[in-house]
C-alpha cells in the first residue's frame, strides 16, 4: 500500500498532537495535604483510629476496591462526623467525602476508586469532639489509571 | 435512565445495624481523558449521593473524579422504625436519580 506524503504527514499530526496533549499534573504530597487543610482547616492530625483498607497490589487503577473503618462507639457523645479520602499522587487528591451520623452504627464505608499511579491512600476521620484522626496504605499500581 | 442497584434487608429487628450497598450505572468521566484526537474529554461525574430514612438524612457522600465507573457504596445504619429508605445521587449538572425501598421493623 502506498501512502502518500499528505496522508502521512496528516495521520503523523493527528498522532504528535496526540502525544504532545497536555497530560494531567499529578498532585504531590503537599497537594494533598493542602486539600486536608481545605477540607478540616488546619488543625493538627493525629495518627491512628482510622484505616484504609486497599490492595498491596492493585491490579486495575480503575477500579480499586477500598474500605475505611474508624474506631468509634457511635453513640450520640461520641461518633465520627466525617470521613474523607485522599490519593496523594492523582490528579485531584481528594477521592470521597462521606458523612456520618451516630445511626450509622458501624463506621465503616466501602467504595471503588481510581488510582493514577502507586501512592499512598490517606483517610482522614473527623470526630464529633472535633479532633482529626488520620492514617495511609502504600498500593502499588500495576496497570495505572494514568488518564484516569 | 440510569440503572440502580440496591442490597438492603427488607425485615430488620429495631436496633439492628443493617449494611446498605447502593450503586449506579455511570461512566464518571474523569476530565483528564483524552479523546482519540487528543482533546479533552469534558468531566461529568456523579457529584452527590444522600441516603434518607423517614426524611431524615443517615449518610451522605460527595465525589470526585476518582471514583471509579458506576460508583458503589457500602455503608451502615440503625433500624429505627419501618419505613422508606430514600436514595438520591445528583451529577455536577443537578440531574438526580432516585430510588426508594420499604423496611420493615418489628
Amino acid at each position: 500500500m502506498s501512502v502518500s506524503r499528505r496522508t502521512l504527514l496528516k495521520t503523523s499530526a493527528i498522532a504528535m498532537g496526540h502525544w504532545l496533549a497536555p497530560l494531567p499534573a499529578f498532585a504531590t504530597r503537599e497537594d494533598a495535604n493542602a486539600a486536608i487543610i481545605a477540607t478540616f482547616g488546619d488543625r493538627p492530625l493525629q495518627e491512628g483510629r482510622v484505616s484504609v483498607q486497599i490492595p498491596a497490589i492493585s491490579e486495575n487503577g480503575y477500579s480499586v476496591p477500598m474500605t475505611v473503618e474508624v474506631d468509634s462507639p457511635m453513640t450520640e457523645a461520641d461518633h465520627v462526623v466525617r470521613i474523607s479520602i485522599f490519593a496523594e499522587e492523582n490528579p485531584i487528591p481528594n477521592v470521597a467525602h462521606f458523612e456520618l451520623r451516630p445511626e450509622t452504627g458501624i463506621a465503616r464505608v466501602q467504595t471503588r476508586i481510581r488510582l493514577a499511579a502507586s501512592q499512598r491512600v490517606r483517610a482522614v476521620a473527623e470526630m464529633s469532639d472535633g479532633s482529626l484522626w488520620t492514617s495511609y496504605t502504600f498500593s502499588i499500581v500495576t496497570l495505572a489509571a494514568c488518564v484516569l | 435512565m440510569n440503572t440502580i442497584r440496591l442490597a438492603v434487608p427488607d425485615k430488620a429487628t429495631r436496633g439492628e445495624i443493617i449494611e446498605i450497598k447502593a450503586m449506579i450505572q455511570h461512566e464518571m468521566e474523569s476530565g483528564h481523558r483524552p479523546d482519540e484526537y487528543g482533546r479533552p474529554i469534558p468531566r461529568f461525574i456523579i457529584k452527590h449521593f444522600e441516603c434518607r430514612y423517614n426524611d431524615r438524612v443517615v449518610f451522605r457522600a460527595e465525589f470526585f473524579p476518582a471514583i471509579a465507573a458506576n460508583p458503589f457504596l457500602s455503608f451502615f445504619t440503625r433500624a429505627t422504625e419501618s419505613g422508606t429508605l430514600e436514595f438520591r445521587w445528583i451529577d455536577q449538572d443537578g440531574g438526580v436519580a432516585t430510588e426508594l425501598v420499604e423496611l420493615e421493623v418489628d
